[in-house]
């Protein structure tokens, strides 16, 4: 199943500027390992080397902070939107 | 309730010594008729009834209390402190009392308002990168400390006067005025008032849920080189919160309407955002009662024609300024 996700600008340049890619899995957890399969320079950007996510990096399903649902093993559907984006000061 | 033409006088008329004496105990008001769900009451806290207009006024005012304490501020010292606009008032009119020079790192990117606040309570403004967001802000404001050894830098996002001054003042006030609570929803930036609050209301009642609104920030911030240029303000502990969520800018103009339009209430557009959190909480739930922070008032995004703008121009512009 495919599900839309969107980009962060500073990682745009390795999915070749786009602002959107769709990637499968039912999880963010199998998304982001085919979308690390499909754009290898993402790989050490998002996940740390234990697999875990990178501390500056907030992933969001509809909007919410998957560090506060299920984590990388949050579920999605094909309808769900999947927002990546840096870690940044507010205040 | 039997309505007068204002507030009857109770007790005896005070005078206060200064409007630092003003700063907390801010008031809350019922904005149910706002919860789409008729078993949640929603209160809102009023915190652009503070003197400096924000929620900031109490970590400003903490903040320099704590140095003052410490013997690191003296009379005629130079504070120097990056801040998107609310902090920087709270200090410039805290500073104008006690005696201190301000100098405030703030983002180009922020509302005409908060740059005239700060001018108007005699502040210097050290421009930062808008591309760059808050984080430019904070990266200036690290690198020109450095080269000012003789300046007090206070640093918001990483004194933990920020979130004391929640834990010991709108912790407790909330708890005095709503023991019911089941949710507290307030924006996130420096994140010192969730975890002030946070932390004392969790303390009185372990089943009361923390939820974090934040607007799409990484989205505006284009100006990071990789991912390790990011930023967690070092007063952050992830741990408690129970729920952190994104309210876009068309949402959080359309909420700050509402609490205009239905419940009188002019504030801004974090407002706007964390009642947009609050509604959010009120249809996940069967029935409870949550207190939300309105974080300022409206006046200082007047000029983004949040209220009077078509709202797909507000929206527009709104989205191109830091608003938290």
């Amino acid at each position: 199943m495919a599900v839309e996700i969107r980009l962060p600008t500073i990682l745009r340049p390795h999915a070749g500027g786009e602002t959107t890619v769709a990637a499968e899995g039912a999880t963010v957890g199998e998304l982001f390992a085919d979308l690390t399969s499909q754009f290898p320079g993402m790989k050490g950007q998002l996940l740390n080397a234990d697999g875990s996510l990178h501390r500056f990096v907030n992933v969001y399903v509809n909007d919410e902070d998957i560090r506060y649902l299920e984590q990388l093993d949050t579920k999605v559907a094909g309808t769900d939107q999947i927002s990546i984006l840096p870690a940044v000061a507010g205040g | 309730m039997h309505l007068t033409a204002s507030r009857p006088a109770v007790g005896p008329m005070v005078i206060h010594d200064s409007v630092i004496d003003l700063i907390g105990n801010t008031p809350m008001v019922d904005v149910s008729r706002l919860s789409p769900n008729p078993a949640v009451k929603i209160s809102a806290k009023l915190e652009g009834q503070n003197p400096g207009g924000s929620v900031k006024d109490r970590i400003a005012l903490n903040m320099i209390l704590r140095a003052e304490e410490a013997g690191e501020l003296h009379e005629g010292q130079t504070i120097l402190e990056p801040s998107s606009g609310n902090t920087g008032i709270g200090l410039g009119m805290i500073c104008r009392l006690r005696g201190y020079k301000l100098k405030i790192v703030l983002p180009e990117n922020v509302s005409i308002e908060r740059r005239q606040l700060l001018e108007a309570f005699g502040a210097e403004i050290i421009t930062s990168p808008g591309e760059e967001g808050s984080n430019g802000a904070v990266r200036l404001a690290n690198e020109l400390i450095a080269e000012l050894p003789d300046h007090a830098y206070l640093y918001q996002y990483g004194n933990e006067a920020n979130p004391d001054a929640h834990y010991r003042g709108t912790g407790p006030e909330i708890w005095r005025d709503c023991p019911e609570v089941t949710h507290f929803v307030a924006g996130l930036g420096t994140t010192g008032t969730l975890m002030g609050v946070g932390r004392y209301l969790t303390e009185q009642n372990p089943d009361v849920q923390i939820w974090a609104i934040e607007p799409p920030t990484g989205e505006l911030v284009q100006g990071l080189r990789n991912l390790d240029d990011g930023f967690v303000p070092p007063v952050f502990d992830p741990s408690l919160l129970d729920r952190r969520v994104i309210v876009r800018a068309r949402e959080s103009i359309e909420w700050t309407r509402r609490l205009t339009l239905e419940c009188g209430i002019f504030a801004g557009l974090s407002s706007g955002a964390a009642l947009a959190g609050a509604a959010k909480v009120a249809e996940k739930i069967d029935s409870g009662s949550i207190v939300v922070l309105l974080a300022d008032g409206g006046w200082k995004y007047l000029s983004t024609g949040a209220w009077t703008d078509d709202l797909d121009e507000a929206e527009a512009k709104a989205s191109k300024i830091v608003y938290f």
